[in-house]
């Protein structure tokens, strides 16, 4: 059988020592009428071999964007990684042990931690940051009812411009304790706070860069937060900060986000990482895992989960979250990225990003029937575009460009009623100036029957 | 293990140094139209160093760590198996990998189809015929379970049903996820038999009884063989049936809990489903339910339709979103292969050899330490030290700590909290009688240390780059990152 390593003796051997006869002596505690009589309803199982054949088979049924020109983003995007990433994350000593629980024997996972933990705070410009989340939605989520929890009050502010995966992750947490979410609106592409945030706000939220891929201005929420005793909560994407300031730097409490962006392949959407940094104040508040260092008994620097009586396994009811696996695994993937590239590389990420994207821009806008959404609004490295002839030219492009084998174009009308013909597009530093070319020439034949806007 | 003392990468950091670079980069260009108040003034302080400085310096924190290609590593609860390390391979493939989630169902038939047939698999070891993949760990499972009953409480107007009885045993992600789906927590005794108190189970229930949850096998490594009559009193009393399926591993292919009377319950694929553990996730936390509560789980589903594959997102009745896009992925098709790899005869060889290795090595131990409940138990067991042991002033730790002395991972310390003193020990079954073998002897070993030189115990780990580190330390004078700023 595959990966047992008992034989028939060995069984033999061992049932005798237990004073059991058989297999199914074993499970005796099992009542009878319980058991499964005879197989599970499962096809027989394959050799390796057989495995391999069947599932890079399947695998033929996909088409992968990242093979091809992709100007897909909404959160996830087409980024390059140093090969290194890929070759350290797969030594099994990393790959194969569990949390950190016995220091001595786990000084590796902690100190990567430990330099993680470093790194995103560095990054998100605060002074703290736990060993990781499940992703960016629940990091934001955690983070609102973190805020209830500081500040005792239940109405979070929430910009209409955060993803709206995480604005639904956000509702299901919140239902439960009776969280009340305001949606702060978008006008002309960037979020409006008026009126919206006073004494009864526990947290305002934004997304930097938005859903539709502008830069929104940090110093209100940010102001607006702390007039009002609120806790300011940022989610951002990590590879834009190479060339965007912090929100740590622009006054916020709480940033938050995913890390897919450093070095994560894009994997259908996870696994990835979420990320959470706070000021140091609310340390004891935090969920999830915290490495700090300390000293051993022959007084040498150690690594060790530290303020577990924050945690589950100590609180349980009464602990700040109910983390406990967390997705340690791919953070080292974005430790070892964010080591790899280092502040010239990340930022050069950025750039690239952000110069392609201008020149998409350009060429787009070539195409009589395109039109910047939202002309002269800010942008990072995601467009929001639109299109005379509304959703069904939407449609016909997107079908268009898939055909030429170019995976593009996120349709906005989903979640912003109201925006129907408006779509955007983002840009990495793995477009190429061709593919560019190559849209836009494409979304020219296709668009040359629509209107001017 | 090495034991040199590694530098932090910012220690380690030169100016100028750097692994990668991106070509055509022109900071003037891409700033072009950003309000100048939102940029940076200056990049990052990340670390600055060289490839091969940088590859060494992980390769060398890899060889500070236990794990399970290392070492045997019988950490109880946490089914500590072989990784198959084909599954690596394939979920390196790019016609997976590269998988953008935004891609249209007709681009990603593959993908939707190994979540389709992993939901079959899943619903057939569990008897349970609705399940989603979404939930990242087991934690995040019972959460997304529990908000699937208040959901169901909700529609069907029972809102005074706000409690939840949970076993004194528990995992604490139990209570704790609890507290976040907005329920009350009251707690049920273990009995003398280590097994749920049915008399006290009986006691607690009422008209405020939302459900019960209950880990089975349980954390002391038995079965709970009352589990059908369990169900029936709890649905009797208006409550739901969640079982924790951490332990699955003991009961796949033999058992199914929907056969018991189970309403809802979550798998931990990064246990029973060998997929790696990877120093603390990621995981996959699916959880099955009844056909009644399908309709609460979270969006999207994956529906199968004359057109192939696809994501449904029209529930009414769902309980919305818990997290962004689908679920681990590159984590679930590793689950699907191992399911396949198996099949039902090794899914069921499992089961039979995780409990078969674990009740070897408890009868190889049970003379030198004291087993509480030592009878035949499924996958795993609890022990815990001899009172003669704790008159030398020998704690588990001390235990554990000549254990890592000795080249192996220590079994799970101080849980379940119904034993003092506890070591969950779980094998699982990818292990070999020597390694049973050899393990069980260094444990006897240490018992008769702790007897007669109980300084090797207090004294060890003496082989590891740090030993006994200062945790009291760490919590009063903080250093949770390098130059915090
Ligand atoms: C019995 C039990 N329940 C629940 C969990 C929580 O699972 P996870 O760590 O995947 O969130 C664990 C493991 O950690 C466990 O052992």
């Amino acid at each position: 059988m595959p990966y047992i390593q008992n034989t028939e003796a060995d069984q033999q051997a061992m049932l005798a020592a237990i004073g059991a006869r058989s297999l199914e002596d074993l499970f005796a505690p099992i009542p009878a009428g319980l058991r499964v009589a005879g197989a599970l309803p499962l096809d027989p199982g394959l050799t390796e071999q057989q495995l391999n054949e069947h599932v890079s088979g399947i695998g033929t049924w996909n088409r992968a964007a990242s093979a091809r020109p992709c100007f897909l983003g909404g959160g996830v995007y087409d980024h390059a990684w140093p090969a290194l990433v890929d070759h350290l994350m797969q030594r099994s000593e990393f790959l194969t042990a569990y949390t950190p629980y016995q220091p001595e024997c786990s000084q590796g996972t902690l100190q990567w931690i430990f330099e993680f933990q470093s790194m995103i705070a560095e990054l998100c410009g605060l002074e703290v940051a736990n060993a990781s989340m499940y992703d960016g939605a629940s990091a934001a989520a955690e983070a609102a009812l973190m805020a209830v929890g500081a500040t005792g009050r239940r109405r979070i502010v929430v910009s209409a411009g955060v993803h709206p995966h995480t604005r639904e992750a956000l509702r299901t947490y919140g239902r439960h304790q009776d969280l009340e979410m305001v949606e702060a609106p978008l006008r002309d592409g960037l979020t409006s706070w008026e009126g919206l945030v006073g004494a009864d706000t526990a947290a305002v939220l934004v997304q930097q860069p938005n859903f539709l891929g502008l830069v929104e201005a940090l110093d209100r929420p940010a102001a607006l937060a702390r007039d009002s005793g609120a806790l300011s909560i940022a989610a951002v994407y990590p590879v834009a900060l190479g060339l965007l300031r912090s929100p740590g730097a622009a006054g916020f409490d709480v940033v938050v986000g995913d890390g897919q962006s450093l070095g994560v392949p894009m994997g259908y959407g996870g696994p990835s990482f979420g990320f959470f940094a706070a000021r140091e104040r609310f340390v004891r508040r935090m969920p999830g895992r915290l490495v700090g260092t300390t000293l051993d008994r022959q007084g040498r620097r150690a690594f060790t989960l530290t303020f577990q009586t924050r945690e589950q396994h100590i609180r349980r009811e009464k602990a700040t979250s109910n983390i406990c696996t967390n997705n340690a695994l791919i953070a080292l993937r974005g430790c070892i990225f964010m080591a790899a590239v280092g502040p010239r590389g990340l930022e050069e990420m950025a750039c690239v990003s952000r110069q392609r994207a201008l020149e998409l821009r350009a060429s787009l806008l070539q195409v009589s029937a395109i039109r910047e959404a939202f002309p002269g609004q800010p942008f990072f490295n995601e467009i929001p575009f639109r299109i005379a002839g509304g959703e069904p030219a939407v449609t016909r492009l997107k079908t268009a460009l898939q055909q030429a084998g170019i995976a593009a174009v996120l349709p906005l009308s989903r979640w912003y009623p109201g925006l129907e013909g408006v779509f955007t597009l983002a840009c990495t530093e793995r477009t190429t100036p061709q593919s560019i070319a190559q849209l836009a020439q494409v979304a020219a034949d296709t668009l040359r029957m629509e209107m001017a806007l | 293990m090495s034991l040199f003392p590694e530098p932090l990468l910012f220690e380690a950091s030169r100016p100028g140094r750097r692994c990668t670079r991106t070509a055509g980069a022109e900071r003037a260009r891409a700033t072009e139209g950003l309000p100048a108040s939102e940029l940076r003034q200056r990049p990052p302080a990340l670390p600055e160093l060289g490839e091969l400085d940088l590859v060494r310096h992980y390769t060398r924190l890899s060889q500070k760590n236990y794990a399970i290609t290392t070492n045997f590593y019988p950490l109880g609860s946490c089914t500590m198996k072989y990784n198959p390390v084909v599954h690596e391979k394939l979920a390196a493939l790019e016609s997976f990998a590269g998988l953008h989630p935004l891609q249209d169902d007709g681009e990603v038939q593959g993908a939707l189809g190994v979540l389709f047939e992993l939901q079959q698999i899943l619903a057939a070891c569990t008897g349970l015929p609705e399940v989603t993949l979404h939930p990242s760990a087991g934690a995040h499972g019972e959460l997304t379970a529990l908000m699937v009953l208040r959901a169901w409480l909700d529609e069907t107007g029972q809102t005074q049903r706000r409690t939840i009885l949970i076993p004194d045993s528990a995992h604490g992600t139990n209570p704790a996820s609890c507290t976040l789906a907005g329920f009350r927590v009251v707690s049920i005794k273990t009995s003398d038999t280590g097994l749920l108190d049915v008399p006290d189970l009986r006691e607690h229930l009422g008209p405020d009884t939302a459900g019960l949850m209950i880990t089975n096998p349980n954390t002391l490594g038995l079965f709970e063989e009352k589990i059908a009559e369990i169900c029936r009193e709890v649905h009797a009393a208006g409550g739901k049936v969640y079982m924790d399926g951490a332990n699955f591993n003991a009961i796949v292919g033999i058992a199914r809990p929907g056969d018991f009377g189970v309403d809802m319950m979550h798998l931990n694929l990064h246990k029973t489903f060998s997929t790696p553990h990877g120093g603390g996730g990621p995981g996959a936390g699916p959880i099955c339910v009844t056909a009644e509560l399908g309709k609460y789980l979270p969006v999207p589903r994956v529906v199968e339709d004359e057109d192939g594959y696809r994501l449904d997102h029209d529930r009414p009745h769902s309980i919305g979103r818990v997290r962004a896009w689908h679920g681990n992925f590159l984590v679930l098709l590793r689950a699907y292969c191992y399911a396949k790899r198996l099949g039902a005869e090794g899914l069921r060889r499992v089961a039979e050899n995780a409990v078969l290795n674990a009740n070897y090595l408890r009868v190889k131990v049970h003379q030198k330490w004291r087993v509480p409940y030592d009878r035949i138990c499924m996958h795993e067991f609890v022990a815990r030290p001899k009172s003669e042991v704790k008159d030398q002033g020998i704690r588990t730790l001390d235990v554990a700590k000549r254990l890592i002395e000795l080249g192996f991972h220590p079994p799970t310390i101080y849980f379940p909290l119904v034993v003092p003193e506890a070591l969950m020990i779980e094998p699982t079954e990818t292990e070999s009688k020597e390694t049973l073998d050899s393990f069980a002897g260094a444990l006897n070993q240490i018992a008769d240390e702790a007897l007669q030189s109980p300084e090797i115990l207090t004294g060890a780990p003496r082989n590891t780059p740090v030993q006994r580190v200062d945790e009291a330390r760490a919590v009063k004078d903080p250093q949770l990152c390098y130059r915090c700023s």
